[in-house]
């Protein structure tokens, strides 16, 4: 009851445009009285007798009952874009969760739709689709995809699967998507916002949670922790969802996502607030002054600080990009969809290694504090400038795409040979040349490259580093590399094997975090 | 009838007219052009880069052929010559049966164009060393012994590809200094 309130509270006042200070304060202050409220009911039932109590606890259930009837068990979906953030109401069907695509797509660009008897017919920007209730299979552009469950209609509105969006939206869009199914999240192309969180001071104790972007969640607290609940804000996970800071008042704080939003709550044993301040950027967690000098704790070290701490982000030490960075690495799974890359064995294939690797070295990065972007995290099919594209409107610091390969040993470096063009001459003032964007990143992809074999040949993996005529490798604003995995024996299923994949994802990411300053502070 | 003879006439004295003028036009050479490689003829060495699958390298090998004396013809004899090795059953880096290049082009200032024939490209093996190796050694072969390439652009059956299998950029025209520096990091032991 308490979230619903506050969260709508959030929402109210949000579109009374008021700053997000403000929410914070209001709600703290409001939230805080009804804890009042309820300590104060707590004991007074301890002191009153059986009837007194039974009329007490109907009248709390019917309380409860209006508060929750009027909040409603609908379920959302967040969608997060860099047109808008917009949250949709999700459809129950026979067991499984659908939305209204058109209502979907129409934030994003001009839509349409008809329906013809059972078949419902899509227009979105230039691209035509068509949808048959009952049916799985559908036409997008002239070409079949299927999805998961059959595609439905309820008052005239086409409805598909929830799930079935990671495979529909790239193909409307030409761009990846990322879907949080679970959580009732989506996230198309480069948005994400990303946090860091630390512990400064002891006296009162502070934890600062910085954004990478203006955030205005719900606060809510209740004994013992503080939430921050972001239904407009496209936050993202940290590298673990768990982290400890070595206070005693603020121990740690956890990261879980459901029914289109992200919660942070902040763990502490004594009263605390939040406070906001750098444009809603950063949070502050402080806990109450006259509380906090009883609890105080001796100054110890973060210890167990979240690597998400040291994510590098817009303002961290070594980026002196003027441009905002979101991102700090950059990962593309080569081929995908069609593109099926080389057909590494009878029921191996290249896109499917790579997508894999990337998964892997996500992981590496993000569990060592580096903010990290995936192209695609599913059978996508980018094209060459579209991958150059999103990387570049990243603004990353390091783009890495991944191959695979049955031929050669271990794994190849690959930095970009640059066409001919009339190289940096083709420049106009700010504007570079297409086809040799790499032109002055290329020592720092070079330095990337080194870095790289240098911890591939610590684990006695065979590496060469090379130049290589690779696309969109000329294209990427930013350190670029290609890694290539190619078997260390004969046996060309070992690239697909999750230990050797690790073993090269740590090997990147270890070079990476190794050389953030250098490649953060590169043009 | 006088009418006729009139004719007859005329026709004859335009005939013999025209037999007199074609006497009189010289006599055109004959076409030099080849149709067809040659066969035999006074061979030359040339240096012939060699892509080696085993320990991904490209390695210089020295070989005589049958050259013609057009630069054109040259180079297309010299890539012909690259690919009877990759072609063959020992080969160090096999090519799909039917690759061929269909033409070189020599353009100047310091470009080459070499077109490559369907079989080539559609059944190249992918991957980005095996296609970086193709490429690097047809560039390298034609800049080594063709004096003053400074650029080359691949073409498939006579139009412009993305890429030769999935990986090697086809889209632009390749700087000979990068593939130079290319083939210096792919001599064996590097």
């Amino acid at each position: 009851m308490r979230w619903s309130r506050t969260r709508a509270a959030a929402e109210n006042a949000s579109t009374r445009g008021l700053k997000p200070g403000f929410i914070s304060t209001v709600e703290h202050s409001f939230v805080a009285r009804l804890g009042g409220v309820a300590k104060v009911a707590d004991s007074w039932a301890l002191r009153h007798s059986r009837g007194e109590r039974a009329f007490a606890s109907l009248s709390v259930l019917l309380l409860l009952t209006i508060s929750l009837s009027g909040a409603g068990p609908e379920k959302h979906l967040s969608v997060y874009s860099v047109a808008a953030n917009y949250s949709l109401p999700v459809v129950p069907h026979n067991g499984r969760d659908y939305v209204g695509l058109l209502e979907l797509l129409e934030p994003l660009g001009a839509v349409n739709a008809r329906t013809d008897g059972e078949h419902w017919r899509l227009r979105y920007n230039n691209l035509q689709a068509e949808f048959t209730v009952g049916k799985t299979r559908v036409h997008i552009q002239g070409k079949d995809a299927d999805i998961p469950a059959a595609f439905t209609m309820e008052n005239g509105r086409g409805l598909v699967p929830v799930s079935s969006l990671g495979l529909l939206l790239p193909r409307f869009l030409g761009g990846p998507v990322t879907l949080h199914e679970d959580a009732g999240r989506l996230f198309v192309g480069s948005v994400g916002t990303h946090f860091t969180a630390s512990l400064a001071g002891d006296n009162p104790p502070r934890l600062v949670f910085n954004f990478t972007s203006p955030v205005s969640p719900a606060i809510s607290t209740e004994p013992g922790t503080l939430r921050m609940t972001f239904s407009r804000d496209p936050l993202v996970a940290p590298a673990s969802p768990t982290l400890t800071f070595g206070s005693r008042t603020i121990p740690s704080a956890t990261y879980t996502e459901g029914n289109g939003a992200a919660v942070i709550a902040v763990n502490s044993t004594a009263p605390v607030m939040a406070s906001f301040s750098n444009n809603g950027r950063t949070v502050t967690i402080s806990a109450a002054s006259n509380v906090s000098q009883k609890t105080a704790s001796p100054a110890s070290p973060p210890t167990g600080s979240p690597s998400a701490a040291s994510t590098p982000g817009p303002g961290a030490a070594g980026n002196s990009s003027p441009l905002p960075r979101k991102y700090f690495a950059i990962i593309d799974a080569s081929h995908g969809g069609d593109d099926r890359g080389e057909s590494l064995s009878s029921t191996l294939l290249e896109k499917d290694v790579t997508l894999a690797l990337a998964r892997s070295l996500r992981q590496e990065l993000e569990s060592r504090g580096i903010s990290t972007l995936m192209l695609r995290d599913n059978d996508a099919n980018l094209t060459l400038d579209q991958r150059a594209g999103l990387a570049n409107s990243a603004h990353a610091a390091v783009y890495v795409t991944l191959h695979a390969s049955s031929s050669g040993h271990g794994v190849r470096i690959y930095t970009a040979m640059l066409p001919y063009e009339t190289s940096v001459s083709d420049d106009r003032g700010p504007f570079h040349s297409w086809n040799t964007a790499q032109h002055s990143y290329l020592p720092t992809s070079q330095l990337a490259a080194t870095s790289v074999a240098s911890e591939m040949q610590k684990r006695q993996i065979p590496v060469r580093t090379l130049l290589a005529p690779l696309r969109p490798l000329n294209n990427i604003t930013a350190a670029a590399l290609a890694v290539e995995v190619a078997p260390q024996g004969s046996d060309v299923a070992q690239v697909s094997a999750p230990d050797y994949q690790q073993l090269v994802t740590s090997a990147v990411a270890t070079a990476i975090a190794a050389a953030r300053d250098r490649l953060g502070a590169a043009p | 009838m006088s009418v006729l003879v009139i004719a007859v006439l005329a026709m004859s004295l335009y005939a013999w007219h025209m037999r007199g003028r074609a006497a009189a036009l010289p006599v055109e050479a004959t076409d030099s052009r080849p149709i067809a490689p040659p066969v035999s003829g006074p061979t030359e060495q040339v240096t012939l880069y060699v892509a080696q699958d085993e320990d991904g390298s490209l390695r210089p090998q020295a070989a005589r052929i049958p050259l013609p004396s057009g630069r054109q013809e040259r180079a297309e004899e010299l890539l012909r010559a690259l690919l009877t090795l990759y072609l063959d059953k020992s080969s160090p880096h096999p090519l799909a049966p039917g690759a061929d290049v269909r033409s070189v082009f020599l353009v100047d200032p310091g470009l080459v164009v070499i077109d490559l024939n369907a079989a080539f490209a559609d059944g190249h093996r992918s991957g980005v060393m095996v296609e970086s190796l193709t490429v690097s050694s047809l560039i390298r072969t034609i800049s080594t012994n063709i004096p003053g390439v400074l650029r080359v652009k691949i073409l498939v059956e006579g139009k412009e590809r993305e890429t030769l299998a999935g990986h090697a950029d086809l889209s632009g025209f390749y700087d000979v200094a990068a593939v130079n520096q290319l083939v210096a990091e792919l001599q064996p032991g590097q």
